[in-house]
C-alpha cells in the first residue's frame, strides 16, 4: 500500500471518529405555504453535501418540469415525495430529512403550513428538540405563525428559532426585521415559549443560513446553522430528572434469566440503585444492566437496556420502573390536553384505548372543558372535538397508571388515543395533572373528620374565592373581609396569590401551565384548610375558567363561593398599585394578565362586585350580606 | 462543512449518547415493541448491508435471548453465489431459523431477469413472492431494512406501515406516529411492515457496520471479478446463466458493489476500496447515491412509490 493511500486512510479514520462522536438533534420546520420552507431545507441538505450527484441530476430534470425558478435549481423540489403532492404542488404530510454539520447530525421533520394539518405538525413536533418557524419578511407574523407557535408550545418544544426569510425582498432592511422580531417576542411571551431566537435570512440566497450575511452587518446573532449546532438537546434535560423506565418486554430465554427490557425515559441507572415498580408499588434494586456488549456500570437516558432485578417480583410490560426516591404519580383521572386526529369526532364518554409508554388502557374522555381556537387562542365551549381540534379535557382510565406531567416527560406523560373498532390512531394527548389520586393509593382513613373539627372550632368552614384582574381590588376587599370576620370571632385564613408565590409556589412562572399549577396548588391548600375547619379567603387573579372550576370541584356544595371582583382594565391599569401595568406595557414584564395574557371573566360567580362604582366598605358589606344569604356564613 | 470534519477538541461528553447510540436505541425499542405486541413477526433478510445491520440490532435487542422470530429470504434464485453462502453461514453461526421462499410458479414459468427484464422479474419473483410467503406463514408483522433517506418517497414512510389484506399500501391512510408510541393494532387480514432503520442514513449504516464489526457479504469490497460491460454498466458473470453476446468475454476488473440484488441487475463499480474505511471514503468523495447501481429504479421518478403501492418493499 502506497504512503499516499495510508495517509488518506488515516484521514478517513479520523473523519469517522469525528462522525461517530456527533450527537443527534431532531427539529421540526414549520411555515405557511410559500414562506420558503422547502427552499431552506433543500439548501441545508444541499450545503451539507448529502445531495448526491444523481439526485441532483433528477433535480435538474424536475426543475425544468415542475420548477418555479425558471431554470435555476429549485431546492424545494428536492423534498417532494408523493406523486399526489406534486400534482397539487403542496406538501401534505410529515417527511423526515437527514443532514449533518461539523458538530451534529440532524433529523428534520418537515411539515406543511396548511390549516387542516395541525395533526401533521403535532406529529412532527412530538419528537423534536427544537423548531424552526418560517416567517416571510414581507408579511411578518401571520395567523399561521401564531398557530405554529402555539402548537409548538402545546407539544412542549422547548427551543424555537424564528427564521425571518426572504430578507432579500425587503432590501435586507434592519428596521423591518426589528419590528418582526418584536412581534415574535411578544407572541412567544403570550404563548409561553421560553427560548426564542429570531434570525433574519434568505433561504434562496443563503444569507445567514450557513454563512454570515454581508448584506446584514447589523445582525449579530447566530446563523441558522450556528443555532442548530448549539441549541440544547432535550435528552440532556431529561438526564437530570429522576429515573424512569417503561417496561417494554420481559426477556426470559430460560429459567435462570429474567430481564426487564425497556428504553430509559429519564435519568440514569446503576447496579444497586433502588427502584419502585409502579403501579404495584413494590421496591427492589437493580442487579445488572445486561447488554449484548457486556454488562454496563451505568445506563443513560435514551438507552435501550435490559435490567435484572434483585428480587423476584411480578414485573410485566406496562409497568414503570422509577427511582425509589422520586417515583411517578399514580392516578386514573387526569386533566389532559387532546389533539384530535380523525375525521370521526371525539365523543365524550365513549370508550377508547389509550396508549401511554408501554401500557394500553381503556378509558373515556369524561368532559371536554373547552376547545381551543388555534387562530385566536380563545377558549370556546365544546361538546366534541373535530379533526385537528384541540381541547382541554378530563380523561378517566379504567385502571390507575404511573405518569409524569407531560411538560416534565413526553414519554411518561404523552399518550395516543386508539379507536377500538377501526384500530386507527384518532388522537394524541398530554397529561397535565391528576384530578384525583387513584383509589388504590391508600387514602389514609382518619377518625377525626371535617365535621368533628368544625364542631370543635365552632364554625362552618368554607372557601371564598376572589378572582379578578391585578389591581381590581381583590386583596383590599379580602383583607377587609377577613378583618370583619375576625372581629366576629371567626377562625380565618387569607391565601394571597402574591404571598404564596414567594414560598410554596416560588418555582412557578407565568406561562399558562405554571398559572394552572399555581391555581391548582392554592386550591388544594384551601381545601386542606377548610378540612381543618377554617374560613379561607383566596385572593388570586386565577385567570382561567377551567382552573376555577377545578377549585370549585374540590369542595362540597355550599362550601365554596366565587367572588368576581370586577373592574374594567382601564380602571385597574389606572390604579396600578404595584406599578406592574406600567412595566408590562413597557415590555419589562411578560405574560401579564390583561396585557399579554388572557383573563376569562366568570360567567356564573356567586358574587360580583364592581369596584369602579362603589367603595371598599360598601363592597365588603355587599359580599358579607350575600355570603349570609347563600348560607356560607351563619 | 469541511471535507474531513475533524474536530481536535471535540471531546465526547461521557453522559450523553452519540447519534449512532441514539439511533441504535430507537431501532431496538421498535423491535421490542413489535415482539411485545404482535403474534407472528418475521424479519425480511435480503443479505445486504442494511439487513446485516438490522440483524445485528435484533441480536442486541433481545440479548441474552435469541431474536424471537425467523429470518425470511425471498429468493429470486438470481442472487450472487457469495450472497447465498453468506446467508447460510450467518443463519448457522447465529443459530437462527431461516426460511427461504421462492415463487415456484414463477420459477416453473421460467421468469428470469434476462429475458423478462427487471420489471417483470421483480414483480413476479420479489413482490409476488413476498406476498405468497407472508400469506403462507401467516406473518402479521415483517421487519424490513428500508431507510427514509434512500429515496424521496420514503421520506414520509411511517416506521409502522400498514398493508391491507391484499398487501396494498395506501399512502393516504397511514397512522400518525407520535413520540415513541406506535399503534400496532390491526384489523383481521392486515399486516404491518416495520422499518427499524427508518431514521438511519447510508453513512450511519456503514459507520455502524464499521464500528461494530458486523460481517457483510464480501461483494461490497473491491476485488478482481469477471465482468462484462453493457450500456456502460459492469455486470458480473457470476454463473453460466448469463448469456454472453458474440465476442463478449468476461474481463477481470477490480470492482465492488454498492447494492446487492440479482446479479444480472446489479451494476458493479470500479474501485480499489478493499476495506470499510476505503469504501466510506470513496462513497463520500464520489457522492453518488447508492441506488444508481440498482437498475430497477431507473425509470421516471415516482416509480418507487408505485412499487410500494403494489407491495414491493
Ligand atoms: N427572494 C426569495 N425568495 C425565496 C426565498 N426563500 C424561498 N423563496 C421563494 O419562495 C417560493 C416558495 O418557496 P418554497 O420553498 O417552495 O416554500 P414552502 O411552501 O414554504 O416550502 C419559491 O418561489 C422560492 O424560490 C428567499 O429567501 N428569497
Amino acid at each position: 500500500m502506497g504512503a499516499d493511500t495510508a495517509a488518506s486512510l488515516a484521514e478517513i479514520e479520523a473523519y469517522l471518529a469525528a462522525q461517530r462522536d456527533k450527537r443527534l438533534l431532531r427539529f421540526i420546520t414549520c411555515g405557511s405555504v410559500d414562506d420558503g420552507k422547502s427552499t431552506l431545507i433543500g439548501r441545508l441538505l444541499y450545503e451539507s453535501k448529502l445531495v448526491f450527484d444523481d439526485h441532483l441530476a433528477a433535480l435538474e430534470r424536475d426543475s425544468a418540469r415542475f420548477g418555479t425558478q425558471q431554470g435555476d435549481l429549485d431546492f424545494a423540489l428536492l423534498l417532494d415525495g408523493l406523486i399526489a403532492e406534486r400534482e397539487q404542488g403542496i406538501t401534505i404530510d410529515v417527511a423526515y430529512r437527514f443532514f449533518a454539520s461539523e458538530e451534529r447530525k440532524y433529523i428534520v421533520a418537515d411539515t406543511p403550513g396548511h390549516e387542516q394539518y395541525t395533526r401533521n405538525m403535532v406529529t412532527g413536533a412530538s419528537t423534536a428538540d427544537a423548531a424552526v418557524v418560517l416567517v416571510d419578511a414581507r408579511s411578518g407574523v401571520l395567523t399561521q405563525t401564531r398557530r405554529h407557535a402555539y402548537l409548538l408550545s402545546l407539544i412542549g418544544v422547548p427551543h424555537v428559532a424564528i427564521a425571518v426569510n426572504k430578507m432579500d425582498l425587503v432590501g435586507y432592511a434592519e428596521e423591518r426585521f426589528r419590528s418582526i422580531e418584536a412581534e415574535c417576542r411578544a407572541l412567544a411571551a403570550t404563548i409561553g415559549i421560553e427560548d426564542v431566537t429570531v434570525i433574519p435570512l434568505s433561504a434562496l440566497r443563503g444569507d445567514n443560513v450557513l454563512e454570515r450575511s454581508d448584506a446584514m452587518p447589523w445582525y449579530d446573532g447566530p446563523t441558522l446553522m450556528g443555532y442548530l449546532e448549539t441549541v440544547p438537546l432535550d435528552e440532556d434535560r431529561l438526564a437530570g430528572r429522576p429515573f424512569r423506565l417503561p417496561v417494554q418486554w420481559i426477556n426470559r430465554p430460560d429459567l435462570d434469566f429474567r430481564g426487564v427490557a425497556g428504553t430509559i425515559a429519564a435519568g440514569t441507572i446503576r447496579p444497586g440503585d433502588r427502584v419502585l415498580v409502579q403501579p404495584s408499588g413494590r421496591e427492589t434494586s437493580v442487579e445488572r444492566i445486561v447488554t449484548f456488549d457486556g454488562d454496563l456500570e451505568q445506563a443513560l437516558t435514551g438507552q435501550s437496556v435490559t435490567l435484572t432485578l434483585a428480587d423476584d417480583l411480578d414485573v410485566s410490560r406496562g409497568d414503570l420502573l422509577s427511582a425509589l426516591a422520586a417515583p411517578a404519580e399514580v392516578a386514573d383521572q387526569f386533566d389532559a390536553t387532546l389533539v384530535w386526529m380523525s375525521e370521526a369526532p371525539l365523543i365524550a364518554e365513549r370508550r377508547y384505548l389509550f396508549k401511554i409508554g408501554t401500557r394500553t388502557v381503556a378509558g373515556t374522555v369524561t368532559r371536554i372543558k373547552f376547545a381551543l381556537n388555534v387562530n385566536t387562542l380563545e377558549h370556546v365551549a365544546a361538546t366534541t372535538l373535530d379533526l385537528n381540534g384541540i381541547g382541554s379535557c378530563n380523561v378517566s382510565f379504567e385502571e390507575p397508571i404511573p405518569f409524569d406531567a407531560y411538560r416534565d416527560n413526553r414519554d411518561t406523560g404523552g399518550f395516543i388515543v386508539i379507536d377500538r373498532l377501526t384500530n386507527a390512531t384518532v388522537g394524541a394527548g398530554m397529561l397535565q395533572y391528576a384530578l384525583r389520586r387513584a383509589h388504590n393509593i391508600h387514602h389514609q382513613h382518619l377518625d377525626i373528620d371535617k365535621r368533628a373539627r368544625a364542631t370543635a372550632i365552632g364554625q362552618k368552614p368554607c372557601a371564598i374565592w376572589f378572582t379578578g384582574l391585578s389591581g381590581a381590588g381583590k386583596s383590599t376587599i379580602a383583607n377587609l373581609l377577613e378583618l370583619r370576620l375576625h372581629r366576629l370571632g371567626c377562625k380565618t385564613y387569607l391565601l394571597d396569590g402574591d404571598n404564596i408565590r414567594e414560598g410554596l409556589n416560588r418555582d412557578l412562572g407565568f406561562t399558562e401551565t405554571d398559572r394552572v399549577e399555581n391555581v391548582r396548588r392554592i386550591a388544594e391548600v384551601a381545601r386542606l384548610m377548610v378540612d381543618a375547619g377554617l374560613i379561607v379567603l383566596v385572593s388570586l387573579i386565577s385567570p382561567f375558567r377551567s382552573e376555577r372550576e377545578f377549585a370549585r370541584g374540590l369542595f362540597e356544595p355550599g362550601e365554596f363561593a366565587e367572588v368576581y371582583v370586577n373592574a374594567p382594565l382601564e380602571v385597574a391599569e389606572e390604579r396600578d398599585p404595584k406599578g406592574l401595568y406600567g412595566k408590562a406595557r413597557r415590555g419589562e414584564l411578560k405574560r401579564f394578565t390583561g396585557i399579554d395574557s388572557p383573563y376569562e371573566a366568570p360567567v356564573d360567580a356567586e358574587i360580583e362586585v364592581d369596584t369602579s362604582s362603589c367603595d371598599v366598605e360598601a363592597a365588603v358589606d355587599a359580599v358579607l350580606a350575600r355570603l349570609r344569604e347563600l348560607e356560607l356564613l351563619i | 462543512m469541511s471535507s474531513n470534519g475533524l474536530h481536535p477538541d471535540h471531546a465526547r461528553e461521557a453522559a450523553s449518547l452519540t447519534h449512532l447510540e441514539r439511533l441504535e436505541a430507537e431501532s431496538i425499542q421498535i423491535m421490542r415493541e413489535v415482539v411485545a405486541e404482535s403474534e407472528n413477526p418475521v424479519m425480511l433478510y435480503s443479505i445486504g448491508k442494511d439487513s446485516s445491520a438490522m440483524l445485528h440490532l435484533a441480536l442486541k435487542a433481545f440479548h441474552p435471548a435469541k431474536p424471537p422470530f425467523p429470518l425470511l429470504h425471498v429468493d429470486t434464485t438470481w442472487k450472487f453465489r457469495e450472497m447465498y453462502a453468506f446467508r447460510d453461514e450467518t443463519a448457522a453461526r447465529l443459530g437462527l431459523d431461516l426460511i427461504v421462499h421462492v415463487n415456484e410458479e414463477g420459477l416453473a414459468a421460467g421468469v428470469n431477469p434476462i429475458t423478462h427484464g427487471s420489471a417483470v422479474h421483480t414483480d413476479v419473483m420479489k413482490t409476488e413472492a413476498l406476498r405468497q410467503a407472508l400469506d403462507r406463514y401467516r406473518f402479521d408483522v415483517a421487519f424490513g431494512g428500508a431507510r427514509r433517506d434512500e429515496e424521496a418517497s420514503r421520506a414520509k414512510e411511517r416506521v409502522f406501515s400498514f398493508r391491507s389484506a391484499a398487501h396494498r399500501w395506501d399512502p393516504k391512510n397511514q397512522r400518525p406516529e407520535l413520540w415513541r408510541l406506535y399503534n400496532t393494532r390491526k384489523s383481521p387480514g392486515e399486516s404491518i411492515r416495520v422499518f427499524p432503520l427508518s431514521n438511519w442514513t447510508e453513512l450511519d449504516v456503514w459507520q455502524y457496520i464499521y464500528t461494530q464489526q458486523i460481517p457483510i457479504v464480501p461483494l461490497y469490497l473491491a476485488r478482481e471479478r469477471p465482468v462484462v460491460e453493457r450500456d456502460g454498466t459492469l455486470i458480473m458473470v457470476d454463473d453460466e446463466r448469463l448469456p454472453l453476446a458474440d465476442g463478449e468475454t468476461p474481463q477481470m476488473r477490480m470492482v465492488r458493489f454498492r447494492t446487492l440484488g440479482c446479479y444480472p441487475l446489479s451494476g458493479a463499480i470500479e474501485s480499489d476500496a478493499a476495506n470499510l474505511p476505503a469504501i466510506i471514503r470513496e462513497m463520500f468523495l464520489a457522492r453518488t447515491s447508492e441506488r444508481q447501481g440498482r437498475l430497477i429504479d431507473h425509470d421516471q421518478s415516482g416509480s418507487m412509490e408505485r412499487k410500494k403501492q403494489e407491495g414491493y418493499f
